[in-house]
């Protein structure tokens, strides 16, 4: 029964831009029902590019009534490049959804979510349903730059507060998403994804005002389904440090419990 | 009706496509995509007598047609592994071939016995790239006389076939294959990855936290089809698992043409999930269009001139 509904052949509905990002939208309707936030895809290149392995992705948006996926992409080399120039109506073998999702909250409270790049628009499929069972959310989003900053434009009708952080200055306040960290107190939980040294310093600081605090991991990923223990964190465990899969037992870990390097 | 079945160091196996080691886990989470029973066996990750950590990432990089990976042995332990992936797969009825790995002869022993009477169990195979630590580090598979001394080692205590698993890496494979023989290998396996390394242009660093690392994929794939060869032509009885890059039926083909009895797929299934399954369906197809009565037919048939 289970076989085969992991991997999907989806129509690309539409690529849009997103400031320095990309938008892939895919008809995926039975990902559109089952992802949850903080999972993600794997997507199928060509082969004959030379470029064998699928890329991940977190999932940024789904429209279960539509039938719709959307991930948001920065592109950086030929995998995403690839991805990027593929023509709308055509397919994509996509593996997914994978790994495992955020938390919810367990205590009452305003959830923060902490964005750096394109790892924000992991957030917002988790801002959507929170907001939707009544809790506050607060977007703190980070980047080098304006163009940079994800979703710039659609964060204040998905967040109920948004920060705003570039390393230069071009948008919000110059500093780091964790300078805007002043006024968390009283936060149910953070939420955090981003580069590595960025999801350290947002754990540390949760951790340093006993806030429950979620991460959004990546690491280098082969076989994204488990098998291959290429994509490993080490995290802590009443059993010692161990290795776990980033695409099994992650993508998010608690923060507080990743040995961060 | 074609005939897809082998017989593999005395074990009949539906067919000629297993897994290759590290590459399926032990297949659990492989089930949500291939029907496990249709594979002729799975073969399971490299186990270690006690658990073992692995190494810090990052553990893998790809490269043109192929990846490198360093994982250092990550496994919970052979008792771990006999109680819950080999019972696991008993339950379902799969056919399984454990892969042993060690750090002296002793170790490679005790997970032998360890495995005595197992669940599921059908062989072994002996990972012989596995640092030696009463040789200098060196690996196993390097050197023929050591590659001899666990085979016979582990043969004496063994109640499966054992296959003895080459690393391509040497000056001469027919040489360890011959040693591998001559101390009682029931079959071999070939090829483990090939020794390479990436450095990241932009920071200097290598890609893997070990520097260099295992290549597989594609990219090994004439390496591969060649080490069968050579120990085939040379040791023409000994039944052998080929392996390296293997992504369609036609690349297992090429494998059981060079002289393969099984060949196992490994990296492709990063790629693709259901690859094993694919190579099945075009080794059937095969048969089928040639009108060729069995895959068995095929073993070793490389048309070489003069
Ligand atoms: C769980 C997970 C979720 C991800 N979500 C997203 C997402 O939502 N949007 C997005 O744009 N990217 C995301 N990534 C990263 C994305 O997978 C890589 O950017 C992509 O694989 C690069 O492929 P490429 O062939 O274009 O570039 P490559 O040639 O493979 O790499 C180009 C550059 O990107 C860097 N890179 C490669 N892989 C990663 C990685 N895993 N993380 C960070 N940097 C990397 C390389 O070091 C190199 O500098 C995610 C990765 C993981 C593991
Ligand atoms: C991520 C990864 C992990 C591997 N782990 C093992 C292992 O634990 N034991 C082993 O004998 N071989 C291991 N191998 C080697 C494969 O079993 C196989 O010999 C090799 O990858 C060539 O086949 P391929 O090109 O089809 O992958 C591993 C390969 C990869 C890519
Ligand atoms: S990417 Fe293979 S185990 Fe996670």
């Amino acid at each position: 029964m289970s076989v085969a509904t992991l991997q999907h052949e989806v129509m690309i509905t539409g690529i849009r831009r997103c400031g320095a990002y990309k938008v892939l939208a895919l008809a995926a309707p039975d990902m559109a029902r089952t992802a949850r936030p903080g999972q993600f895809v794997n997507i199928g290149l060509d082969p004959d590019t030379g470029h064998l392995l699928r890329r991940p992705f977190s999932i940024y948006r789904t429209y279960a009534d539509e039938g719709l996926v959307e991930i948001a992409f920065d592109v950086l080399g030929p995998g995403t490049q690839w991805i990027a120039t593929r023509p709308a109506c055509t397919f994509l073998d996509v593996v997914g959804p994978l790994g495992t999702p955020f938390a919810e909250p367990t205590i009452d409270g305003r959830a923060v979510m902490v964005g750096g790049g394109y790892g924000a628009s992991a957030l917002f499929q988790l801002a959507h349903e929170l907001r939707s069972a009544g809790r506050r959310t607060t977007l703190i989003a980070g980047a080098a730059t304006e163009q940079r900053v994800f979703g710039i434009g659609e964060t204040s009708d998905a967040f109920d507060e948004v920060i705003i952080t570039t390393d230069d200055g071009s948008a919000g306040v110059r500093g780091l998403v964790t300078d805007a960290m002043t006024d968390v107190d009283g936060a149910a939980a953070v939420y955090a994804c981003g580069p590595m040294p960025m999801l350290a310093a947002v754990a540390a600081l949760a951790g340093s005002r006993g806030i429950a605090c979620h991460v959004a991991t990546e690491e280098f990923m082969a076989c994204g389904i488990g098998v291959c223990w290429t994509c490993v964190v080490p995290v802590r465990t009443s059993d010692g440090v161990k290795m776990q899969r980033c695409c099994t037992e992650g993508p998010v870990f608690d923060g507080s419990a990743v040995e961060w390097r | 009706m074609n005939d897809l079945s082998v017989n593999l160091a005395g074990v009949r196996l539906g067919n000629p496509v297993v897994t290759a080691s590290g590459c399926f886990g032990s297949g659990k989470e492989m089930s949500r995509f291939v029907d496990l029973q249709r594979l002729g066996a799975v073969v399971c990750k490299t186990v270690t007598l006690k658990p073992r950590l692995g190494i810090d990432p990052p553990r893998g990089a790809e490269t043109p047609s192929g990846m490198l990976n360093a994982i250092g042995l990550q496994n919970p332990g052979v008792d771990a592994f006999v109680r819950n992936d080999l019972a696991w797969l008993a339950d379902r009825n799969v056919k399984a071939i454990a892969s042993i790995g060690g750090q002296s002869v002793e170790e490679y022993v005790a997970c032998a016995e360890a495995l005595n009477g197992a669940p599921a169990l059908v062989a072994m195979e002996l990972n012989l790239s596995c640092p030696n630590l009463e040789d200098r580090g060196f690996m196993f598979a390097l050197s023929a006389e050591r590659t001899a001394e666990v085979t016979r080692a582990v043969k004496e205590v063994a109640s499966v076939p054992i296959l003895p698993k080459l690393s391509p890496d040497v000056t001469n494979i027919v040489e360890i294959a011959d040693a591998a023989a001559g101390a009682g290998a029931d079959g071999l396996a070939l090829i483990n990855t090939t020794l390479g390394m990436a450095i990241d242009t932009v920071t200097f660093k290598p890609k893997l936290s070990t520097a260099t690392g295992g290549l597989s994929g594609p990219a090994i794939k004439p390496i591969a089809v060649r080490c069968v060869f050579q120990v085939a032509r040379a040791l023409p009885h000994l039944p052998l698992i080929g392996m390296g890059g293997v992504r369609t039926g036609d690349d297992a083909l090429e494998l059981i043409l060079a002289g393969a009895t099984a060949v196992a797929v490994g990296t492709a299934t990063f790629i693709d999930p259901h690859a094993t399954e694919h190579v099945i369906q075009r080794l059937e197809e095969i048969l089928r269009e040639r009108n060729i009565a069995s895959i068995d037919q095929l073993r070793g048939q490389v048309k070489i001139e003069g």
